[in-house]
């Protein structure tokens, strides 16, 4: 069907999905990637940590 | 007793601020959030012009409303940050800059559904959508630019110079339905009031305060992670208890 008639047949359907329902999804994956940035870079810190106090147990640094 | 006033000015105590700030601001958005489309669907009437499709309003006017204000913000962080050399301020800039991207691309994907079914068009070089595209492009280009130098500090200056130069385009943006003979419509909420249904505006201003509280949550959880990552050679982050968890 032509989605000029189909837009004007069903417009909240339209509405919905075309508008909220993709705003919806950019807030859930922007959601997610903060997530993802927050426990990668908390992996990185714990790594830095661990790895200096090897290095002082080792009496490095 | 003296007051403190940059206190928090420093990523040691914001950190632990945003930290508390993050649910509360969040929760706030994700209920209004439920309230303004409640509002917007099953409370506030069909136009007698547009139909159904006037709904769309209520993501699209608070995304774009939303996509100007935090650029203006960035903006300041940004100054801020050059004038006093805070860093604290470009992290702040740094953190909004992809909040105010995604909100300028609901902006732009929204407007076109609208324009299709009102216009016949899904895109039209207009002055407002055009304006608002290059607020697009900027938010990107500072993203861009930042992620492209390594020494962070000096990628916040030259960022910060882009996003400074950049907020002209913000009162473009603004006024181009006045300045020039566009078809995007004007301005429907004034100082002056407005026209608009009690229902529709309650539900557009329902929307607008759910986004706002949404880009401040996610704004101050984005920050915490930056302030890791830029500060985490210092001592107070290898104290922090999810640190040494």
């Amino acid at each position: 069907m032509n989605l000029d008639i189909w837009m004007r047949e069903n417009p909240l359907t339209y509405v919905w999905i075309g508008s909220y329902a993709v705003a919806l999804l950019i807030f859930v994956v922007e959601i997610a990637m903060v997530k993802h940035k927050r426990k990668i870079t908390l992996q990185q810190v714990r790594m830095m940590r661990n790895a200096g106090d090897e290095d002082k147990d080792e009496g490095i640094a | 007793m003296a007051i403190n006033w940059f206190k928090y000015a420093a990523p040691t105590t914001f950190y632990g601020l945003a930290g508390k700030l993050v649910p509360w601001f969040a929760i706030s958005a994700a209920i209004l959030f439920a309230i303004g489309l409640y509002i917007g669907f099953a409370v506030a009437p069909t136009d007698a012009q547009q139909g159904e499709f006037y709904r769309i309003m209520f993501i699209h006017v608070p995304a774009s409303i939303l996509s100007m204000f935090l650029y203006l913000v960035m903006a300041g962080y940004a100054a801020l940050g050059l004038i006093f050399n805070t860093r604290l301020s470009a992290m702040m800039a740094s953190a909004i800059a992809p909040t105010g991207a995604l909100f300028a691309f609901i902006s732009l994907w929204s407007g076109a559904l609208w324009g299709k079914p009102m216009w016949g068009a899904w895109w039209l070089w207009d002055a407002r959508l055009t304006s608002e595209l290059i607020l697009f492009f900027l938010y990107l280009g500072f993203i861009a630019l930042h992620a492209s130098i390594d020494d962070p500090r000096r990628a916040d200056r030259a960022a910060a110079l882009l996003a400074i130069v950049g907020s002209v385009n913000v009162p473009i943006i603004y006024f181009s339905v006045k300045w020039w003979n566009t078809l995007h419509q004007g301005s429907t909420i004034k100082f002056s009031g407005t026209s608009m249904h009690i229902s529709m505006q309650h539900a557009l201003f329902t929307m607008l305060a759910a986004c706002w509280l949404y880009s401040i949550a996610v704004v101050l959880a984005r920050v915490r992670s930056i302030i890791l990552e830029r500060e985490r050679n210092t001592t107070w982050i290898n104290e922090l208890p999810e640190v040494r968890s």
